[in-house]
């Protein structure tokens, strides 16, 4: 099994002998377009990254550095806004409720698909990629009936995860799609089966830990949605990070707090990404 | 939900190709809670397109959309997404052909992979700060360029940094998988590498470059919190246009001029991604 999961999904293989089928004249050429090309797009991303880390530390007066804006972090309290660190709290506890929730909802529902109702897939697969159809702002229209519903129960924040949920079920399902595609999963449960397990040994004990990878990588996709969403947070009126860093903004422009803020999000999404690629690489066979 | 498909009395063995006549409730729990959270919500958008405030139907909200300042934000957007979706697939199409040309494990691939993870989901309010201090009024390091509030071509190029990261990202598979013997194939016959690229690599990515294409523009289509962010006096898109009915002062009395909108839009989208996915089917009959 560990052949198996070792695949992951990182196509390397396939990509990895194109090398030889080049002649070196032309190989040379290539690598240098390819260098030309990585400088010019890093540029392009990391200009405004830099910009915006280099404003976060602008001291008092121009052209000074501070640690003022990083350091209001933790204690930033806005006009009219709640305090800017529950907002990253909510933000980070929705990630959290969403990602179990998804991979409740998804985890079992795909391997009973694979294993029991293989009829079904098409409808599932139709759904699972409907959100990226719907745009959030139309949802948001529709979805107002359905959450005063839900507020006549709870008014926290948090209530905005079953939307979330919603909207990562595409990135989420493509990333476990890809963990059980590499699985055998008939024959691992069949095993289990056979052996006296339940299905929810074969689901929690054999088939999941087969699949970690897809797992990690679904929760992180989602997190990284969460962390990152606006439309339907703002319309709704709930004040998750995203919606306080843009009121934040709006009350009191060129607030450092907001950039130092802005970037701090982004710098950890990207190390739990680039972790997660280290993580998951293709393990030697043993 | 577990414990939903724990009580099923599965002790049968599986047989292939035959339906289990009760398996299907362990799927219950998903599709009742798509059903809830996507479909109703998009039901009530469409209802209410054809509703007016008390209730009764009228075709007001949905004849709206022909009026000329309507049909203005639906023009504007689409020129939005057009222009960031064509530039933002060529771009990132160069750029997943440099990352998938490199070594497969190499820092090169993680590092961009990884950050177009980000930036393609971050392209929110966050981004729109970025460009503020990078070439915005207050930019004290760059550029100050005048042309950025310039609608739609100054958001375009806002909008490629997060389009080329999404497109790194959906086309990246297709070109890992060419074939290297197609390569060693037509230049064993002597073809250049322009050749190759006009009789081999160009017409077979080209199903999946104009599908990962009409992703983007579904995507720039639905983008929202950037140019909020970014420019909040001026409504030139639809998603604005929505959001300003909606938390305007007479809010109610225009709430299925907002229906209509937001179902201009899945309409929109849809034809979009029905495209994807016709052209999602031929790209898979070669590259799999």
């Amino acid at each position: 099994m560990a052949a198996l999961t070792s695949l992951g999904e990182t196509p390397a293989e396939t990509a990895a002998p194109r090398r030889q089928g080049m002649r070196a004249r032309r190989r040379r050429r290539l690598n240098a377009f390819r260098y030309l090309a990585f400088t010019m797009f890093g540029l392009f991303f990391l200009l405004p990254m830099l910009a915006m880390i280099r404003f976060s530390l602008e001291g008092s007066k121009g052209g000074t550095w501070s640690l003022a804006a990083w350091r209001d972090i933790v204690s930033y309290q806005g006009v009219g806004v709640p305090p800017l660190m529950s907002a990253v709290e909510i933000s980070l506890e929705l990630a959290v409720i969403t990602c179990l929730v998804i991979l409740v909802l998804l985890v079992p529902t795909m391997i009973w698909i694979r294993l029991r109702v293989q009829w079904i897939s098409r409808t599932f697969e139709f759904l699972c990629l409907l959100p990226l159809t719907i745009p959030a702002i139309s949802l948001v229209v529709g979805l107002g009936p359905v959450y005063n519903r839900i507020e006549h129960y709870n008014l926290s924040a948090l209530m905005l995860f079953w939307v979330y949920v919603v909207l990562a079920l595409p990135y989420a399902s493509r990333a476990l799609a890809a963990g059980l595609n590499v699985l055998d999963v008939k024959t691992l449960s069949e095993a289990a089966r056979s052996l006296g397990a339940s299905w929810f040994t074969v689901m929690v004990r054999v088939i999941a830990p087969n699949m970690w990878q897809a797992i990690l990588n679904a929760t992180l996709l989602s997190s990284a949605l969460v962390l990152g969403e606006f439309t339907i947070a703002y319309l709704l009126g709930y004040n998750n990070l995203q919606a306080e860093l843009y009121s934040i903004s709006r009350n009191t422009p060129n607030a450092g707090v907001v950039f130092s803020t802005s970037a701090a999000s982004l710098l950890f999404a990207f190390v739990l990404l680039l972790i997660l690629s280290y993580v998951g690489r293709p393990r030697r066979r043993g | 939900m577990a414990v939903a498909t724990t009580a099923e009395p599965a002790a049968r063995p599986v047989r292939p190709g035959r339906r289990a006549p009760l398996a299907w409730i362990g799927t219950v729990p998903f599709f009742g809670y798509v059903a809830v959270f996507l479909l109703w919500p998009t039901g009530i958008v469409v209802l209410d397109a054809f509703k007016d405030t008390t209730g009764k139907f009228t075709l007001s909200g949905v004849t709206s959309l022909w009026n000329p300042a309507v049909r203005g934000y639906f023009i504007g957007s689409f020129k939005l997404s057009l222009i960031s979706a064509v530039a933002g697939a060529v771009l990132g199409a160069i750029l997943a052909y440099c990352v998938a040309s490199g070594n497969p494990a190499g820092a090169v691939r993680r590092v961009y992979l990884s950050g177009s993870g980000v930036l393609a989901q971050f392209g929110g309010v966050t981004l729109a700060f970025a460009f503020l201090v990078t070439i915005g009024p207050t930019s004290g390091l760059l550029l100050r360029a005048g042309w950025y509030y310039s609608f739609p071509l100054g958001i375009a190029l806002i909008y490629t940094y997060f389009q080329v990261p999404l497109m790194v990202l959906v086309f990246l598979p297709a070109i890992d998988g060419l074939k290297i013997q197609w390569r060693e194939a037509s230049e064993n016959l002597g073809a250049s590498t322009w050749q190759y690229w006009r009789y081999i690599g160009g017409p077979l990515l080209a199903p999946a470059f104009l599908g990962s294409a009409l992703l983007l523009f579904a995507n720039a289509l639905s983008a929202f919190a950037t140019i909020e962010a970014w420019e909040n006096q001026i409504a030139y898109t639809v998603p604005q246009q929505i959001s300003t009915s909606l938390s305007s002062e007479v809010g109610l009395s225009n709430i299925n001029y907002a229906d209509a909108l937001a179902m201009g839009m899945v309409i929109m989208v849809a034809i979009v991604m029905t495209g994807y996915a016709l052209l999602q089917r031929r790209a898979a009959r070669w590259l799999h």
